[in-house]
């Protein structure tokens, strides 16, 4: 489960040459690849210095910015961007219905991926061992993790509906075949592709 | 022995810069006039420049500097001089700003009292120094005689035009004033426009200076005298604004000069002693003109171009072609963070490409001008995007 088999899973849910903002871009791997293979129009958020120098040598251009205070409506304005992306960063945000709302409110779109607790292993840990679930997704312990709102595709889902968010459509990266019969019990990461319903 | 040593420290120090420059001259005799009304016949521009034009003349770069600043921005003089240029940490062989990948340009702006026509220059027409006679400048002014040089020079279009603090806001006039003459704007420390409080700091600076019993209106040139005290205020107030309160807490503390408390107005804490020190080497060290002090600081307050634009700035940057790198310092409350997000929304919100760094530094506005790790990789990636640009 690599970085570029997200990546790829998500490509068709670009226009080309959008206009595209992601949120905790890290290096940018995830903005160059899409302004190769979508000629995208590709900005960059992200706090750590040490990406945010990494992103300009990938000939991304960032904003530094704490996700977490950023008023992003202030920063971009309503409606700035085709399609507003966040890969693993939401559950380890203070408040991800906000950062949901603003997303989906400087952009037309929005991509939201994250971990999935439902995940059968995950389930699995916490049953039988009675501790928390470590796994190469969620790679921390209880106490050093920054995933403060981690939640099950269920939850995302019962979120969106309640959000009058429209889930446009979903994927999962994990058991492929399983997925499809149970994501949340399958599934290990998922991609949801959504756009604001009326508020 | 001893001058083998101080011959081969001069060998370094001269290997790990532009070298030995010299500076030159260009009259100019076409009339400008100026925001103010007021039109200069000529005048003359210091400047300096580093590196290689090429063929195309495609890879320059424009240095504009801030307040005491001037065209010697990297390199030594003499072989023997302590001091280089005031930005040589960042430009030079394979630094941020390379050499040998651009042709680099300082400039002394007009008004100032480093070369370029000001206040200490012969007024052509009367014989004598212009003194307060010298008509008021603004960055558009200043922009505008810089374009001259670049016409004389041959340049186009910059590569990039790069300044912090005022020299930020000369970038910022010129993206609105010539969107095609260049291609990249680096905006450090600087600001859309001042504060009321900024322009209250730079009112105390010049009261300083024009209350000084030697000033005489602006005419101390001709009584033969300095209004040293004035000037030493102007700077002891300017320098510090310049730091931020956790540096002067580092540095000094409530450190005393002797060890005990003296109960006197002399100097009693190692702070204030710092600050006379910087504001008497300002005054009667730097040779600098208290005119062109006084004009320079009404240069900042004067900055606004969004007021020709009903006071939206993403409408006044809404012409503007260049990306842009912008960089502010964490505890630069001169010219703070905040300041530098206002350039970066207008930016982002009239479309236009931007980079922004926060660079976490203790030492306020000055930090622009200092070695910082962050600041400097930010700075290089930036400016190695813009080379391999100049090279495709």
């Amino acid at each position: 489960m690599s970085l570029k088999a997200e990546f790829d899973l998500l490509l068709d849910w670009i226009p080309q040459g959008a206009r595209v903002l992601d949120l905790g871009c890290g290096n940018a791997e995830l903005l160059a690849y899409l302004m190769k293979h979508k000629q995208v129009k590709g900005v960059g958020l992200e706090m750590d210095p040490l990406s945010i120098v990494s992103s300009i040598s990938n000939g991304v251009d960032v904003i530094q910015a704490d996700l977490n205070t950023a008023n992003l409506i202030e920063m971009f304005g309503e409606n700035a961007f085709d399609v507003v992306l966040t890969t693993q960063t939401l559950q380890s945000m203070q408040r991800p219905d906000h950062l949901i709302d603003s997303m989906l409110r400087i952009g037309k779109r929005a991509i939201v991926t994250f971990p999935n607790f439902g995940y059968w292993r995950n389930r699995l840990q916490l049953l039988l061992s009675g501790k928390m679930p470590v796994s190469v997704a969620l790679p921390y312990q209880w106490y050093d993790t920054p995933n403060t709102h981690l939640c099950t595709f269920s939850d995302f889902e019962a979120f969106c509906q309640q959000k009058n968010i429209v889930i446009l459509a979903q994927r999962v990266l994990g058991a492929p075949l399983g997925a499809e019969f149970s994501p949340n019990l399958f599934g290990e990461v998922a991609l949801y592709h959504i756009e604001q319903g009326i508020r | 022995m001893l001058m083998t040593t101080a011959s081969s420290q001069n060998e370094h120090k001269l290997a790990n810069s532009v070298g030995i420059v010299t500076p030159q001259t260009l009259s100019i005799d076409t009339p400008l006039t100026l925001a103010c009304g007021a039109t200069l016949a000529n005048y003359q521009l210091v400047y300096e420049t580093y590196g290689t034009l090429n063929r195309d003349a495609s890879n320059a770069i424009l240095i504009c500097h801030a307040l005491s600043g001037d065209h010697h921005a990297a390199g030594y003089h003499h072989p023997n001089d302590k001091t280089p240029g005031w930005w040589d940490h960042y430009i030079g062989p394979g630094k941020a700003i390379d050499t040998e990948q651009f042709f680099v340009v300082g400039v002394n702006n007009i008004g100032s009292c480093r070369g370029s026509t000001g206040p200490a220059s012969i007024n052509p027409a009367t014989g004598e120094a212009y003194g307060p006679d010298f008509p008021m400048v603004t960055c558009r002014d200043w922009v505008n005689t810089q374009a001259q040089l670049a016409d004389f020079l041959g340049i186009k279009q910059w590569a990039a035009v790069v300044g912090g603090s005022l020299g930020g806001m000369q970038v910022q006039q010129w993206a609105i004033d010539f969107p095609d003459r260049l291609r990249h704007a680096v905006i450090i420390a600087s600001s859309p426009k001042l504060s009321a409080q900024n322009i209250a700091f730079n009112e105390v600076a010049r009261q300083a200076i024009m209350t000084d019993p030697d000033f005489h209106g602006g005419r101390f040139l001709k009584h033969n005298t300095l209004p040293k005290q004035g000037l030493m205020l102007a700077r002891m107030l300017g320098h510090l604004t310049y730091l931020s309160d956790d540096l002067m807490g580092e540095k000094f503390g409530r450190e005393l000069r002797t060890g005990s408390l003296k109960y006197s107005y002399d100097v009693e804490f190692q702070v204030e002693s710092y600050l006379r020190y910087q504001g008497e080497k300002f005054a009667t060290k730097s040779n600098f003109d208290a005119n062109s002090y006084l004009l320079m600081t009404k240069a900042l307050d004067y900055f606004d171009p969004a007021s020709e634009h009903g006071d939206d700035l993403v409408s006044t940057f809404s012409h503007i072609k260049a990306a842009s790198l912008v960089i502010s310092f964490t505890t630069d409350w001169r010219f703070s963070p905040e300041r530098s997000l206002e350039i970066v929304r207008a930016l982002t919100q009239a479309g236009k490409r931007v980079v922004y760094a926060e660079v976490a530094s203790s030492h306020g506005h000055d930090a622009f001008l200092l070695p910082n790790n962050y600041y400097e990789q930010v700075f290089s990636a930036y400016m190695k995007r813009v080379a391999e640009e100049v090279r495709s």
